[in-house]
């Protein structure tokens, strides 16, 4: 997901009896479904985690303005131009959301943009993956979307009340994403042959990166127990994999184009479709840097930074020497 | 000779055209994140400026040209927008500076298409007009901000304010086509326009700490066609290749 | 690196006449800068007719730990509710 492989403590979940009273407590709140607040009592691992999450999603955001960003410059009409600039800029303000959640935790936005720029922390999969034509815009609404936002919605539910609240603005924000994405599908399937070839091109690329968005099945991940145990992950990833499956399945048809997956098939009994795993080495490469975009984002990243840093300090000298003149007046 | 109102009304849509896009390059790799998020609201309003623009300036031609085909089928000599709005954005001092010089005029240019005797005309001015004055507070707070910064923020807000000066005189040229909107009541002379962009911009680069270049030399061939930068066609040819590449499609 | 822009909390009124909301956070050099981020990063949607921010480190906030006194005494305080009183459905609207 934006947010893939999250180490929790490494231990297994406590049972009631092994939590001090105060962890007790806190559990017991979670389970009550009460919010925890900044300033409220929570586990140091809780903390920990939260941040290495909210802080990966939020780097999502930002590098994933890239692959559609690399679009907006040769968007075919004056309207996809306008609404690829708002959707890319929405992630930036997702991104800037984010970070702010994760500031409550006590860790600044700067801390975090260094941890990503100097590679210790990672951000999603997916954008490590080139979008190549037009149609990548829609693969990426429809695809991409609609996988962050199976896992985006429960999040709105998240014990931790900074991070469920972002996620309701991000949610209410978001849904208009996948449906231009939809939108442009229809019109690169229902168009030219070049079109059509297009859209099936863009699908056979992103089909598998998006199941891997997911993350592999952690049915069995200590790390996976606890973050649920504390309402951080709602869902296990082979839900919501499963889940987005049975509901891109009939869209695919409906736009008449194929899954490049021969084994995708309707499991009456299971009343779910059945289908292919993704290349989880390949995944793993990924996320070890070697994407095949991967150089590209962090350059593009780190290279903004850099140059941006006479901004952010210019504007910073001239607010000091504002409040300087003004304190000089009084 | 072609319609002086199309000319016209391709100058407004070409600005905001060829402006917008050059903001949306920023997208994504902005200094902050906040300024990422501003100059995407920018362009936006840009993008929005030119389809009321174009859209009328094909009604008048009645040739059946919308502004999609407009802006994605011309090539460089049929585009009438400034030179100051397709140089290339450069540092972000520069691209701020170019837009406060561009809306500085814009504001004033709008201010006036307001009392337009075409109504059309004076809508669109409304609507853009809002958009525009927001536009100028930003970029100006901006200039002042990045001039008065830090020694370096300065010297680079003093190198785009010499680069792009040259291109401040052929915002307030005038010619035939000026000359016909004036007397059908349509739009302003130009050249009536530069005292008020002087009391706009003066004040703004003095509070940044920033000295007007001394010479007015000016570069002409935008608003006219007659010879744009060399700039424009590589903007083009990204902004115009799906269209270009695939002309029966439609997207 | 002590060169962050400092964090500001955006309050926004709406078009309907409520008060001011905490909507989110952003960052800017200063307050005027805070006013402008707010209305480009939290009004793209047509949410707001009025902007106030102030700087986060100014917010006053009370402690989690005195929930109990804070709070719970109002909770027996039944009779400041209108639910409280039952009035017969025959006195008409009220």
């Amino acid at each position: 997901m934006y947010a893939q492989m999250i180490k929790s403590t490494g231990q297994n979940v406590k049972s009631p009896e092994e939590m001090d009273p105060q962890e007790r407590a806190f559990q017991e709140r979670v389970d009550a479904g009460e919010k925890i607040e900044p300033k409220d009592w929570m586990p140091e691992g809780y903390r920990r985690t939260l941040i290495r999450q909210i802080g990966q999603h939020a780097h999502s955001e930002i590098v994933g303005q890239l692959p559609e960003g690399n679009w907006i410059t040769r968007a075919p009409t004056l309207e996809r131009k306008a609404i690829l600039l708002a959707k890319v800029q929405d992630e930036a303000g997702h991104g800037l959301y984010l970070y702010c959640a994760a500031e409550t935790l006590g860790v600044s936005r700067d801390h975090l943009t260094r941890d990503l720029l100097s590679g210790k922390m990672k951000y999603s999969s997916i954008f490590n993956y080139p979008t190549l034509t037009w149609a990548d815009m829609g693969a990426v609404g429809w695809l991409v979307d609609g996988a962050a936002i199976m896992n985006q919605v429960p999040l709105q539910r998240t014990s931790y009340g900074p991070y469920a609240r972002a996620m309701v603005r991000i949610c209410k924000e978001e849904s208009f994403h996948q449906r231009q994405g939809f939108d442009i599908m229809m019109k690169m399937a229902n168009g030219t042959e070049a079109q059509r070839k297009m859209a099936q091109d863009a699908l056979n690329r992103f089909w598998y990166p998006s199941l891997m968005m997911f993350g592999p099945s952690d049915e069995n991940s200590v790390h996976s127990a606890q973050n649920m145990a504390w309402k951080i992950k709602m869902n296990t990833n082979d839900e919501l994999r499963q889940k987005f499956v049975d509901q891109t399945a009939p869209q695919a048809a409906f736009l008449g184009l194929t899954i490049p997956d021969e084994h995708l098939k309707w499991n009456e009994a299971r009343g779910h479709y059945d289908f292919s795993e993704p290349d989880w080495d390949e995944f793993f490469d990924v996320l070890k840097g070697n994407g095949p975009c991967s150089a590209d984002r962090m350059e593009a990243r780190n290279r903004a930074w850099d140059e941006g840093a006479w901004v952010r300090e210019g504007l910073l000298a001239h607010a000091e020497k504002k409040k300087a003149r003004k304190v000089a007046a009084e | 000779m072609t319609d002086p109102l199309f000319e016209f009304l391709c100058r407004l849509g070409d600005n905001t055209l060829v402006l917008g896009h050059r903001v949306s390059e920023w997208c994504g790799v902005a200094p902050v994140l906040e300024e990422d998020i501003a100059l995407a609201n920018t362009a936006l309003d840009l993008i929005g400026q030119t389809t009321m623009w174009l859209n009328l300036a094909g009604e008048v031609e009645g040739a059946g040209r919308d502004a999609d085909a407009l802006a994605f089928r011309r090539d460089v000599w049929d585009f009438r927008n400034l030179l100051l709005v397709e140089q290339p954005n450069g540092d972000f001092g520069q691209t701020m500076m170019r837009q406060f010089l561009f809306d500085a005029w814009h504001v004033l240019y709008l201010t006036e298409l307001e009392k337009s005797s075409d109504a059309r005309v004076a809508a669109i001015a409304e609507k853009s007009l809002k958009e525009a004055r927001y536009h100028l507070d930003r970029a100006s707070e901006t200039v002042i901000g990045l001039g008065d910064g830090t020694e370096e923020s300065n010297a680079r807000m003093q190198a785009a304010l010499d680069r792009l000066w040259p291109y401040v005189g052929e915002m307030f040229d005038s010619d035939a086509v000026d000359m016909d909107m004036v007397a059908k009541g349509i739009a302003p002379d130009p050249g009536t326009l530069r005292p008020g962009f002087d009391a706009t911009v003066n004040p703004v680069l003095r509070k940044a700490t920033l000295t007007r270049p001394e010479s007015d030399f000016a570069h002409r061939g935008g608003r006219s066609g007659a010879r744009h930068s060399e700039h424009l066609g590589h903007l083009l040819t990204q902004m115009q290749w799906l269209q270009r590449a695939y002309p029966d499609a439609t997207w | 690196m002590q060169n962050e822009w400092p964090l500001w909390e955006v309050f926004i009124r709406g078009q309907h006449g409520l008060s001011h909301r905490h909507v989110g956070s952003l960052h800017a050099a200063d307050a005027e800068a805070a006013i402008r981020n707010a209305r480009d990063v939290y009004t793209r949607r047509n949410e707001g007719v009025s902007i106030w921010v102030v700087e986060a480190s100014a917010i006053a906030a009370s402690s989690p730990d005195e929930k109990g006194p804070l709070y719970e005494p109002s909770n027996d305080k039944v009779y400041r509710h209108p639910t409280f009183y039952d009035i017969p459905d025959d006195a008409g609207a009220m």
